[in-house]
């Protein structure tokens, strides 16, 4: 009896081991190399990143008209309780402003803060860790660029075991897949750059599919729609099935994206109407180039 | 017989008033008509062909609902039938009746400075902003 609780005990302590080593942090890219990712960025450049990034739907500061102050605090409702998006305004103390290029991409690209610990998934890095390292280096030069805003946003509220920050390095591993996107040389060099757009920083799938009750995306209902994160509203279904939306032209997603309009002359709502505000501005290229993308997925009902 | 006559008169007069100050479907009706004029002038930018005329009566309709619009929203029509406002519209009155103004303004202004197919595509999307601005808050999501 006794050599059984000491083999339970032994088993349930490797069990603890085993999850703290697995749940570590693991940082893309190491600190030290930081000064070689620093060069060049191209603000103007990055502020397209941005705009197809849409990082000031959730970190501008709320309560405000100037979306590009971005204090955080835009309280983002979940299922598993209310997320505070940080401050990313250049302040040295309250914001990014001490960040290095390494550390922007080690938070999109491996969820990772520059002091080693997990960001929540709410920050899309299972879609922003398709970025290149380009993108980000410009993003930067961006964000550097934008006015500096005081203050911090309050600490996430969610319910246990969510809480635990710890828990996202095991949500990681089951996720998260590799960072990169590998082109596909048999398709037209439009497809490409749409997949790049749509499936890295557009982060489009993030809303526009259905989540388990762990968080992660249903694999094989990717881009089949989904609620949004407050559930109060549903994101269509972007793959071209037989229901209304798939049955949209390339051109009337085109136009949808640069107008905000429906083919039959409705206008998106809801979260989408910031985002189109963004997309408008990119080039004619980039809309051509998501709606390329779109109308290849596979249909599904 | 003649009093059938009256009562039915009667019915249908109370009937015509009664749709009259229905605001929910006034509201709605003026909308639609906004969805067929961005209709026409959205098929001109996919390449259906230029037409000034088309284009300066979808304007005047936009403008028509920007004038109408902020009466046909009273304290009681915050909820009824297949009604997709929003409480937040009762909540920022002044935000929302702004967003009319704006539409009226922009649809006047374009009035007199869309000339020709050229000057249609560079300055028309510009106002379509002010229907996502205004559905981005103050519309319940569409499904």
């Amino acid at each position: 009896m006794k050599r059984l609780f000491v083999a339970l005990f032994a088993a349930a302590g490797l069990c603890a081991v085993a999850g703290w080593i697995l749940s570590a942090p693991r940082p893309l890219y190491a600190r030290d190399d930081w000064s070689a990712l620093e060069e060049g960025g191209d603000a103007t450049r990055g502020h397209e990143v941005f705009l197809i990034g849409g990082c000031q739907a959730c970190h501008v500061t709320p309560s405000q008209s100037d979306p590009l102050r971005l204090g955080g605090g835009y309280e983002l409702k979940t299922p598993f309780g209310s997320f505070y998006p940080p401050n990313i305004s250049p302040d040295p103390n309250d914001g990014i402003g001490q960040w290095k290029v390494v550390d922007l991409a080690n938070a999109l690209q491996s969820g990772v803060s520059p002091n080693g610990s997990h960001y929540y998934p709410a920050l899309p890095y299972t879609s922003y860790r398709n970025m290149t390292l380009a993108d980000i280096r410009d993003l930067m030069a961006y964000l550097r660029s934008l006015p500096k805003v005081s203050g911090r946003a309050p600490a996430h509220r969610l319910a246990f075991p969510f809480s635990v920050r710890r828990g996202v390095g095991l949500w990681k591993l089951v996720y998260l897949g590799k960072p990169g996107l590998t082109a596909d040389p048999s398709r037209s060099p439009e497809w490409n750059r749409g997949r790049y757009l749509v499936e890295g920083p557009g982060h489009c799938a993030e809303c526009h599919s259905p989540r388990d009750v762990f968080g992660g995306i249903i694999a094989s209902r990717r881009f089949a729609g989904g609620p949004t994160p407050d559930g109060k509203g549903k994101a269509p279904n972007l793959t071209p099935n037989p229901s209304r939306f798939g049955q949209w032209s390339k051109e009337d997603i085109e136009t949808a994206l640069a107008t905000g309009l429906t083919p039959d002359g409705d206008s998106l709502g809801g979260e989408m109407a910031a985002e189109i505000r963004n997309l408008s501005q990119l080039p004619d290229s980039d809309r051509a180039a998501i709606a390329e993308y779109l109308k290849s997925l596979a249909p599904i009902p | 017989m003649k009093r059938t006559f009256f009562v039915i008169g009667l019915a249908a007069l109370g009937g015509a008033a009664l749709a009259q100050s229905d605001p929910i479907a006034e509201r709605q009706g003026l909308m639609k008509a906004n969805a067929k004029a961005a209709q026409a002038v959205v098929a001109m930018l996919k390449g259906a062909p230029f037409d000034l005329a088309t284009v300066q009566a979808s304007l005047k309709t936009f403008l028509n609902a920007a004038q109408k619009g902020p009466n046909l929203f009273p304290d009681d029509s915050k909820t009824g039938e297949g009604t997709h406002a929003l409480p937040a519209i009762w909540e920022n009155k002044a935000d929302f009746i702004a967003h009319f103004a704006k539409l009226g303004d922009d649809s006047t202004a374009l009035l007199g400075s869309i000339k020709d197919e050229a000057s249609f595509k560079s300055q028309i999307p510009d106002l379509f902003k002010d229907c996502g601005a205004c559905h981005g808050t103050y519309r319940a999501k569409l499904e």
